[in-house]
């Protein structure tokens, strides 16, 4: 085993990411685009008083999400909390404009007294390309052509580039300035290696969205994020996780409380991708041995401790609010996740490490 | 007597061409694996993903391999170096995936499979649908070996009987029982939009979608 770092508990960082998913009101009746972002606004509040550490908002543009630019409802946030910090997850920088992206999150950490962070990425849709008039085929250069000038805007001094997607910049400087001097900010990946080995060239940390299927095949990844660092000289960063999940009282509280918004939002986005319908059954097994969290606080504890362990993360989050679930029930799972999923899975990592050592 | 198979060459280096070395690697054969550039891009990752494979170019890996498996973007079929693939076993794994291959029609003509579309171009090889219904994470987690309870299938699509045998040997080496499902234009009925798009059954139940 390649792993020995061995992260203690209390550097584990645990965070809540969201789509905007319109959740249902009170009446069963789906909430408006608008009132699914103020929902968002109560639960960043609600998971600030409980002391999560982290909330991650996607970009997204279709009628199934309300968050099409995380920023703004990160604002929103930000003047309603103290400690929690405020992310993207992801900003889609392929169709973005790097010095615009920084200077929103800059803005965001203004108004946050230094909290904002970026979570950049491919995204896992596409529709932004054609909205902002981008080829599909030209994915990898817009990314890496992007990329290349966001490091270079992240270190706030004056820019020089030039590429093809994008006029050049000629020692230009960009405002305003964070009072660190630098915005947290990684790179979000799904399976492909080379996604890994560009996020070490460049020495962003690493977000790992592991979406479906065991997280024990991403073990070699973070080995091979901690390899390619080497090879480039650069440093490797934290490394953390991203998964779906859902928690209620019981396991089969949450499990038949997700189910049904699980499946719609599930074959929804499978009628644009040719995705078969997706049946119990394999809601079932994706939750028994892949990577859907859904279940009792203790349940869930077990399997991200299992996670954070096996892959010996620094950071969990966990997307939550799929599909159309009751608004009460999403404020009820991110209690749950402050007050009680938090601290067992500290718990369980400290004496997972302790065995080991 | 067809070729005995030693050799798997693997055109594409991503999620689904790491995953097919590493169960190939397990298998026991001998794997060059490729991605769009040369092999220094993809040495490391190979590496530490998939060590034993052999990273090389598309050219070299196409002339090496018993059998050749495509499992790079649809939408860059172009790019196969056809004239080393005369007379070769290829396995086409590769599905016509919109977000990532554009709005391509040509792809998405539902008269024609796309496998059609890759033996036209590889007018000289023996092409083979397989290993294309199954989502990579799939693949490698459901994996084992055979007569294990609840094994998985792959459907494969091919017009020579002889193809498809040695590619359900193949297959069966991998980790997952075999399902020939007839002719390289059925493998229509595999792709993305379709009944088998996806599926991770066993043999029998992937049989009642298909036959
Ligand atoms: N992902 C799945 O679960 C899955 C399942 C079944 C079938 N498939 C099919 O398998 C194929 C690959 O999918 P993927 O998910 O593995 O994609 P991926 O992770 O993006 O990997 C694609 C690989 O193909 C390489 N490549 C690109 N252009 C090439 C060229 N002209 N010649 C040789 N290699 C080239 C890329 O190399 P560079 O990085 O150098 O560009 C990369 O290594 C697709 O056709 C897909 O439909 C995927």
């Amino acid at each position: 085993m390649a792993h020995t770092r061995a992260i203690p508990s209390k550097k584990i960082l645990f965070g809540i990411d969201s789509f905007g998913d319109i959740p249902k009101d009170d009446t069963e009746k789906l909430m408006t685009h608008a009132a699914a972002i103020r929902q968002v606004i109560d639960e960043a509040v609600l998971a600030d008083k409980l002391g999560i550490d982290v909330i991650a908002l996607g970009e997204h543009h279709r009628s199934d999400f309300a968050i099409s630019s995380p920023e703004t409802v990160l604002a929103g946030i930000a003047t309603l909390t103290k400690n929690i910090k405020l992310a993207s997850g992801v900003t889609v920088l392929s169709s973005d404009d790097p010095v615009r992206v920084f200077e929103r999150f800059s803005t965001v950490d203004a108004l946050s007294n230094g909290r904002a962070q970026i979570i950049l990425g491919r995204g896992s849709f596409t529709e932004s390309f054609p909205l902002f008039g981008y080829e599909l085929t030209d994915y990898e250069v817009l990314f890496e052509e992007k990329l290349e000038l966001m490091a270079e805007v992240l270190k706030e001094k004056p820019v020089t580039w030039s590429g093809t997607v994008r006029p050049s910049l000629a020692n230009i400087d960009i405002f305003p300035k964070t009072e660190s001097g630098h915005i947290h900010t990684s790179i979000g990946v799904g399976g492909s290696p080379q996604s890994v080995v560009r996020t070490a060239k460049y020495g962003f940390p690493l977000m790992l969205a592991i979406i479906g299927g065991s997280p024990d095949r991403f073990i070699p990844y973070v080995q091979l994020y901690e390899e390619a660092a080497k090879q480039f000289g650069t440093s490797a960063k934290e490394v953390g996780v991203h998964s779906p999940g859902f928690i209620a009282d019981s396991d089969k509280e949450a499990s038949d409380t997700a189910w049904p918004a699980y499946k719609l939002y599930h074959d929804r986005i499978g009628r644009t991708r040719g995705w078969p319908k997706v049946t119990r059954e394999q809601f079932d097994r994706e939750i028994q041995h892949g990577s859907l969290y859904i279940g009792s606080p203790e349940t869930v504890a077990k399997k991200i401790a299992r996670t954070i362990t096996l892959l010996d993360v620094s950071r969990f989050d966990m997307v939550y609010g799929f599909g159309p679930l009751p608004s009460k029930s999403r404020l009820k799972m991110i209690e749950l996740y402050g007050k009680e999923v938090i601290p067992l899975v500290r718990k369980l990592v400290d004496e997972a490490t302790k065995k080991t050592t | 007597m067809p070729k005995q198979i030693h050799t798997i060459s693997i055109l594409g280096a991503g999620k689904l061409g790491i995953t097919i070395a590493q169960l190939a690697l397990k298998a026991g054969y001998r794997v060059y694996i490729a991605g769009s550039g040369s092999e220094d891009k993809i040495r490391l990752s190979v590496s530490i993903l998939a060590p034993g494979a052999v990273p090389t170019t598309t050219e070299h890996a196409a002339q090496m391999g018993d059998i050749v498996i495509l499992a790079l973007p649809l939408g860059k079929y172009r790019t196969i170096p056809s004239r080393k693939l005369k007379e070769k076993l290829v396995i086409d794994a590769m599905n016509y995936w919109w977000e990532v291959d554009g709005n391509a029609d040509a792809l998405k003509n539902p008269q024609t499979s796309t496998s059609e579309i890759v033996q036209q171009y590889l007018p000289d090889a023996r092409v083979v649908k397989a290993i294309s219904h199954m989502g990579y994470h799939h693949l490698r987690d459901e994996a084992q070996a055979a007569g294990a309870q609840n094994r998985k299938a792959l459907a494969i699509a091919g017009n020579h009987r002889s193809d498809v045998e040695q590619v359900s040997e193949f297959i069966d080496r991998l980790g997952f029982d075999p399902l020939p499902i007839g002719e390289l234009h059925n493998g229509r009925q595999l792709e993305p939009g379709h009944a088998a798009f996806g599926a991770n059954l066993s043999k029998d139940s992937l049989a009642s979608l298909l036959l």
